[in-house]
């Protein structure tokens, strides 16, 4: 406490030495036999429910290991901040004993990634070692959305299949992770047209994966303007907005008609934050090394 | 003297007055200088009370218990900023009434869990836990979307906790219920934890 005011440092300091001389005045008073006219060992003459007192003095061991406590709370005291604003001849607080803690674990591990940041992403996620440091980061930072084993969830993309929303080479991973991405696509009802239309287009969307819906495809087809503006004439998706590709049948949210019709109806939105604020570029390097290494 | 002790033994109510004072010398020393400390009565940097919507969604936090199984408090060891994030500081705390520090982990700490999640993660995660962490034995709480805030008492609490020190302006009470009402509870409790801990941050 650095601005502690006198005044308080001084409450402080002048109580826990009124209870530690409080204790040994007790102990003082108390350590003598309890009654002058009775002999030692004897039968004090009060009873209290039939239980009886024996005129002894406290055992010297007990008393003993009473004083012990007071000369280490002198010690304590002595050596660690207790009394007021006194920080104590160590100089100790949970501040610093952490950030001794952090510095140990800094220099250690520091130059493992300082080495790691110098391979390539592509050499490093051959690195069964880094690998491992990968995984690590990842259980920590991303396992949360896309699953421990990276599988994903619905809404959150699978990492260990080849289908990437913004792209999978080393770059665009790195990217993704320092910056984060925010996918966005809006609520198309407006556009496509009535539910029919919408069953339609969904038959078409169906179609491109090679499946049937209820709606007409070949009219679902001359609707799909609308949608082909981010995922192309073919329905391949771009990367560049992180548009799915809806021909491969991997689905994000869901590919059986109902899903598609929710999506078109209301459209989605899905956000990864950002890292670049939570960890260094050297781990973002090993954790991209991992990820790039989970599809390979 | 010798027998001065049977004074205390035999009157009760200088036995209370004794074991008052005996046990408060502890709290005298450890709690009442932290009510004048700057440390802990002064908000960190940055440091906003919580908006409407917020206020509510904590109050459902409180309700639905999940303070019984997350803590809101990083301790300064090694092993919990790295996972967590930077340890807690007591400034942090000088707007909560009461504080949700906890004492027992059996889900993880909350304190900076503010922006680390978008905000659809948590709502498929409130909805049904294991939907994104197949490993969690977290209840799910889809009741949450169900149940539409009316923001008839927001105004209201803000008053209360203005009365013990939170700086909430007439403008904040008088515009509480046009923020609260209609928004689902479950907005209201994603609101709240994508505004926990984002005070102070701390890269690895």
């Amino acid at each position: 406490m650095n601005d502690m005011s006198n005044f308080w440092s001084g409450w402080i300091t002048f109580i826990v030495f009124l209870n530690i001389f409080g204790c040994l005045w007790i102990l003082w008073w108390t350590r003598r036999k309890h009654d002058d006219d009775v002999a030692e060992g004897e039968e004090l003459h009060h009873s209290f429910d039939g239980i009886v007192e024996y005129n002894n003095p406290l055992p010297q061991w007990w008393l003993m290991m009473f004083y012990a406590t007071i000369v280490f709370a002198f010690i304590y005291l002595a050596l660690y901040p207790g009394l007021g604003s006194y920080k104590g001849a160590l100089g100790w607080t949970s501040v610093n004993q952490w950030e001794h803690e952090m510095k140990k674990a800094d220099n250690r591990f520091d130059r493992i990634f300082e080495d790691y940041a110098k391979i390539s992403i592509k050499d490093l996620a051959k690195d069964p070692e880094a690998i491992k440091v990968g995984q690590r980061l990842f259980g920590n930072n991303c396992s949360l959305c896309h699953g421990s084993d990276a599988h994903g969830a619905v809404g959150f993309p699978n990492l260990t299949d080849t289908d990437w929303l913004y792209g999978g080479n080393a770059k665009t991973i790195k990217t993704t992770i320092t910056g984060g991405r925010t996918g966005n696509m809006p609520p198309m009802a407006a556009v496509v047209g009535d539910a029919t239309a919408i069953k339609d287009v969904a038959a078409h969307v169906l179609s491109l994966s090679g499946r049937k819906g209820s709606g007409d495809a070949a009219t679902g087809k001359t609707k799909f303007a609308p949608c082909a503006g981010c995922h192309g004439q073919d329905g391949k998706g771009n990367q560049a907005f992180g548009a799915p590709n809806l021909t491969d049948n991997v689905w994000l949210y869901g590919g059986d008609e109902a899903t598609i019709i929710t999506t078109i109806n209301h459209g989605r939105s899905g956000a990864m934050p950002s890292f670049k604020d939570r960890l260094s570029e050297e781990k973002i390097h090993v954790l991209t090394a991992y990820v790039y290494s989970l599809s390979k | 003297m010798a027998k001065s002790h049977e004074i205390v033994e035999k009157n009760i109510g200088l036995m209370i007055v004794f074991i008052i004072f005996a046990i408060s010398l502890a709290g005298l020393v450890e709690i009442v200088p932290l009510f004048f400390q700057d440390e802990t009565t002064k908000p960190v940097d940055g440091l906003e009370p919580h908006d409407a919507l917020a206020l509510e969604g904590r109050d459902i936090y409180i309700r639905e218990g999940c303070h019984v199984c997350h803590s809101q408090m990083i301790r300064p060891f090694r092993a919990e900023t790295e996972r967590y994030g930077h340890y807690s500081v007591a400034g942090e705390s000088v707007y909560e009434h009461p504080f949700l520090w906890g004492s027992k982990r059996t889900g993880p700490d909350l304190a900076r869990v503010g922006k680390l999640y978008p905000d659809e993660w948590h709502r498929v995660h409130l909805m049904d836990p294991r939907a994104v962490v197949p490993e969690s034995n977290m209840p799910g709480f889809p009741w949450l979307a169900d149940n539409v805030l009316t923001g008839e008492n927001t105004g209201t609490k803000m008053k209360a906790l203005r009365m013990v020190g939170v700086p909430y302006t007439e403008i904040d009470i008088s515009g509480a219920k046009a923020a609260v009402e209609g928004k689902t509870e479950m907005d209201a409790l994603i609101h709240y934890l994508q505004n926990l801990g984002t005070v102070l941050s701390f890269k690895r």
